[in-house]
């Protein structure tokens, strides 16, 4: 089978990669670049514990071909820590104890990213409509929203500052 | 002598009792002996059974000591999630 | 001197310094970050990637199952079948284990749709699918029964010639077993009864929902010897299991057990493992299986689905004179529901003199039900709370208030017999009672329902090693995977106990080789039993570090004694010495007598059970069907709380897992027998958008079996919601619910067939 050669950036770098025409983002970054903190709940859209962002835009990376990477911009949680410098999204799920097995941690936090870049100040209602397509089995969600409002409110405060 | 229970569905190999009196100094003993008055239960011993030993659920620890006063039942076998 | 299996490790009362705090768990950098490697994300070189064929027919004769055209697709390198699993001398002598055998692969028949017929190993996943569609199985198909119910009908077709309970006596049955726990004379205690309520039931059968499909790695080389990554709930029970299934020495097999995404029961049970164990040995090449989510819902353990009949029988007053219950659970294609189980906790939290519950073990051509968190419990609790909250109200009596009156108390008899020690299941009514909640006014089309529950709660088998580093640190190996958070717990209580500081302790999850025997992370047992290791593993460090101390003296070991994290010189002989620090022993520690380590080994009793009760605010959309909970209360004995978020996290993700359960989730099969909802867009598990804060109280009782007096807290709050949110919901609907779920479409049918009753009483 040919492969398609793919040029994108992934967490800001340059990456290049071949891959079948049907493989999917998601066993790209896994299988072939070995970034595995995407995880696969479902393959079919339906949990977000693969999402990513595609040009600032949150995307099941189950859903989305490796080929159709080609030029994009791609972030997966791999990238959301500077260095040693967590995210305060990352650092206020440490705090409140947001996560439990941690397997649904990656998408959330990606997806609930996205929700504070576009809305710093979500309602407890926004939060959970943004995050409804992100599965938890294990925390019922209870601080996983309060975490992700307590960093928004964080992150406030620092823009203000600033 | 230690008094001890069998669950409900244990009377059908008991000829209807669920009390028996068995000799032993720990529940490996009791359910040793238990087997050994009663033949009909010793398949279901040992396929496993949970004893309660004084209010305290045990599912391995045989050599717990019982005392001629314990409170023994003999329960199904549990296991958790 | 008790003998050393005694519990040693009564309860003392003590300020904690650590225990009860809330710091960051140990593995949680790596969890925000995706570095953390769970199942699926691990890798071998030259690694095949492994796949399973599944039934698609209910119940089906295998007559023949062709493999020559897999094999000889290019990149296949191994296939197994039936053949390649022959039943061994450990398995022939045991039912149980013969029946995981048969589940993993199936022999004669496929007994549900998605049973495992054939596998391959192939260099790619791609290959490795096409493979598969190139097998060629011939079935006769046979009649099939899904409804627990219609499988203790006498024309129902069998799965097994050699089960039924009353085998031997009479012919082949799909009732696989019979139980019946109680004590006192029921039919006395309905006669005495003023009031007396009766009602049945049925619950759907609910799938565990981990997010983590299940995944393995397994690499067998030429000798026979191996090593097998994998995410479950317990590396030593996955080591034991597969071994005796493929006829492998124990010690052959290394067991490393992944972080694990989730379990909930679901993985206490292996499914891929010995499929993969296989493949590997025979393509003398690591295999790594990982399944899909509709593999996931097809062939591993959903729990029982349940048929319900509960009685209940009380004076006006209140008091309780009889409660009877029928409970028929249907755990899929093998014998072994939790059905005994859901009989022991049906009443347990009620103080009867006169009380029965008979249980029936039923089999059907579902896939084999795997525990979920306190198995058999919530089923049973839902029906019988139901009951309970109809007989208050018929008695015009508050619903908290009648179950106080009969509440199970300290040092009384259980339900299930034995007496109870120190309980506190008063206590969390009393606290619900007193909650804002449920003295706040309710909206229009809302109601309120309150419900208990209990669970148990086990020790088991445990194994413990902390190794003390030259820098004063420590690195804590446990044996029971981390489902929720527990190795924060194992640290603070190792830290507690040191006297050194929590970021000190560095916990990890041991393999099979390197510590003793654990079982399966299961029953609430992680924090009580790791940690009661945990702490005797410390004590014994400490003991060692004063030995050392001594020693650096020259004084004797009994005149040292462990103070604030130091040696001190204890008593009148002792001599005037500056104390040693944790840090100042560990560091001389090859100078004194090489290096300091404490271990501990137990098979762990005396978990103590844990009672909680629920509130819930229901209120139903009389257009739609549709209910939505919008407020929750969780108020539960957790004896101590040793990370009292974790606690609340365990409390909270129950409650919502039984939100589901009672509101949403359930397998729906076709006429054929085929599961129909077999994703999660079509078995919908709670998300984010349909529910308030779960607001939580932790009541601390502690329990007697523990030092600390922790009891096991996972469990017990998956036992009450059901039943709380069918009170709260009939309590809005002004009908009583008694089918979970309660979906929109089966509501609306309750709604409409109320109104119609209701106009033609007119
Ligand atoms: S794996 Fe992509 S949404 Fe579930
Ligand atoms: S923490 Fe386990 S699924 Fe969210």
């Amino acid at each position: 089978m040919t492969k398609t050669h793919v040029t994108t950036t992934i967490n800001g770098d340059t990456v290049e990669y071949l891959c079948d025409p049907q493989e999917t983002l998601l066993d790209v970054l896994r299988d072939r670049l070995g970034m595995t903190g995407s995880k696969e709940g479902c393959g079919t859209g339906d949990c977000g514990a693969c999402t990513v962002t595609v040009d600032g835009e949150i995307v099941c990376s189950c859903l989305m071909l490796g080929a159709e990477a080609e030029g994009r911009t791609i972030g997966t949680i791999e990238g959301m820590a500077e260095g040693e410098m967590l995210h305060p999204l990352q650092r206020k799920f440490l705090d409140h104890a947001a996560l439990q097995c941690g397997i649904c941690t990656p998408g959330i936090l990606v997806a609930a990213r996205t929700l504070l870049e576009r809305n710093p100040e979500p309602s407890e209602t926004e939060v959970r409509y943004w995050l409804a397509g992100n599965l938890c089995r294990c925390t019922g969600y209870d601080k996983i929203v309060r975490a992700v409002m307590d960093a928004a409110e964080e992150m406030r405060g620092r823009n203000h500052a600033a | 002598m230690v008094q001890v229970t069998l669950w409900g569905s244990l009377r059908d190999y008991t000829d209807g009792r669920n009390e028996v009196e068995v000799a032993g100094d720990n529940i490996y003993q009791i359910l040793q002996n238990l087997g050994q008055a009663e033949p009909r239960l010793k398949p279901i011993l040992e396929k496993g059974v949970t004893v309660s030993l004084d209010g305290q659920i045990y599912r391995q620890n045989l050599m717990q000591t019982v005392r001629p006063d314990s409170e023994v039942f003999i329960l199904p076998k549990m296991a958790g999630g | 001197m008790p003998l050393e299996t005694d519990f040693p490790q009564g309860y003392e009362k003590r300020d904690f310094r650590v225990v009860g705090k809330r710091p960051v768990r140990p593995d949680g950098i790596d969890k925000v970050t995706g570095r953390a490697r769970f199942g699926a994300d691990t890798v071998a070189p030259g690694m095949l990637h492994g796949a399973i064929l599944r039934s698609p027919h209910a119940h089906a004769r295998i007559k023949s199952i062709d493999t020559a055209k897999a094999e000889a697709l290019e990149g296949v390198k191994a296939v197994v079948t039936r053949d390649d699993f022959p039943i061994h001398d450990a398995v022939k002598e045991d039912r149980g284990l013969l029946d995981i055998l048969v589940n993993c692969m199936a022999r004669e028949k496929a007994l549900y749709d998605g049973h495992a017929v054939a596998a391959v190993a192939a260099t790619d996943k791609i290959t490795a699918r096409k493979a598969l569609k190139l097998i060629e199985v011939e079935y006769e198909v046979l009649g099939h029964v899904i409804d627990e119910d219609l499988a203790m009908a006498p024309d129902a077709p069998i799965l097994h010639d050699d089960l039924g309970y009353d085998y031997g006596k009479g012919k082949p049955s799909n009732v696989a077993g019979r139980t019946e726990i109680g004590h006192g004379d029921v039919d006395a205690g309905f006669a005495a009864a003023d009031r007396v309520v009766e009602r049945s039931f049925k619950t759907g059968a609910a799938h565990q929902g981990y997010i983590e499909p299940h995944a393995c790695l397994a690499n067998i080389g030429a000798d026979g010897r191996g090593e097998l990554w994998c995410c479950t709930q317990g590396h030593f029970m996955v080591r034991d299991t597969v071994t005796q299934l493929l006829g492998m020495d124990v010690s052959n097999l290394r067991v490393t057990a992944s972080e694990i995404g989730g379990g909930f029961g679901g993985k206490t049970a292996v499914f891929i493992e010995p499929v993969a164990v296989a493949l590997s040995r025979k393509a003398g090449k690591p295999v790594k299986i990982v399944m899909d989510r509709h593999e996931v819902f097809r062939a591993t353990g959903p729990t029982a689905s349940a048929s319900l009949w509960v009685k209940v029988g009380a004076k006006a007053d209140g008091t309780i004179t009889a409660a009877d219950a029928l409970l028929k659970y249907q755990g899929g294609a093998f014998q072994g529901s939790p059905v005994d189980m859901g009989a022991m906790a049906a009443f347990a939290c009620y103080n009867l003199e006169n009380v029965r519950a008979v249980g029936y073990d039923i089999v059907t051509n579902r896939p084999k039900q795997a525990a979920y968190r306190a198995p058999g419990a919530p089923m049973a609790a839902f029906a019988v709370e139901s009951v309970m909250t109809e007989l208050a109200d018929a008695l015009g009596i508050d619903p908290i208030d009648f179950r106080l009156k009969n509440a199970a108390r300290d040092h009384s008899k259980s339900s299930y017999g034995p007496t109870y020690n120190e309980i506190g299941l008063v206590e969390t009514l009393e606290a619900a009672k007193a909650t804002e909640h449920y003295n706040s006014p309710l909206g229009p089309n809302q109601g309120r329902g309150v419900a208990c529950g209990f669970w148990f709660n086990f020790g088991g088998q445990t194994a413990v090693t902390l190794n003390v580093n030259l820098d004063g640190t420590a690195a804590l190996s446990v044996g029971t995977p981390d489902i929720g958070g527990s190795r924060a717990s194992m640290c603070a209580m190792a830290a507690e106990e040191l006297g050194i500081d929590y970021d000190d302790i560095y916990a990890i999850i041991g393999d099979t080789a390197s510590l003793g025997y654990n079982d399966v992370t299961d029953g609430s047992r992680a924090t009580f039993a790791s940690g009661l290791a945990t702490i005797q593993a410390a004590r014994q460090v400490k003991e060692r570090m004063c030995a050392r101390a001594a020693r650096i003296w020259g004084i004797p070991e009994d005149a040292v004694k462990w103070e604030g994290g130091a040696a001190v010189p204890s008593g009148p002989n002792a001599g005037d010495h500056a104390p040693l620090s944790f840090r100042d022993i560990a560091k001389m520690a090859g100078e004194t007598g090489g290096p300091i380590a404490g271990h501990h080994e137990i098979s762990a009793e005396g978990a103590g059970p844990s009672f909680a009760t629920h509130i819930v605010d229901a209120e139903i959309d009389r257009e739609t069907g549709r209910i939505d909970v919008k407020r929750y209360t969780v108020v539960q004995d957790a004896g101590k709380a040793v990370h009292p978020a974790y606690v609340e996290g365990q409390f909270q993700g129950g409650a919502v897992q039984g939100i589901g359960w009672a509101l949403n989730e359930e397998y729906i099969y076709s006429d054929k027998g085929v599961l129909e909802n077999a994703g999660f867009l079509d078995y919908r598990v709670p998300v984010a958008s349909d529910l308030p804060m779960i607001e939580t109280v932790i009541v601390e009782k502690p329990n007697p079996g523990h030092p600390y007096g922790v009891r096991g807290v996972g469990e017990t709050s998956i036992v009450p919601p059901m039943g709380a949110i069918a009170n709260a919901v009939s309590a809005a609907a002004k009908v009583r619910a008694t089918e979970i779920p309660m979906s929109p479409p089966r509501m609306l049918k309750l709604l409409r067939e109320n109104e119609s009753a209701a106009k033609a009483a007119e």
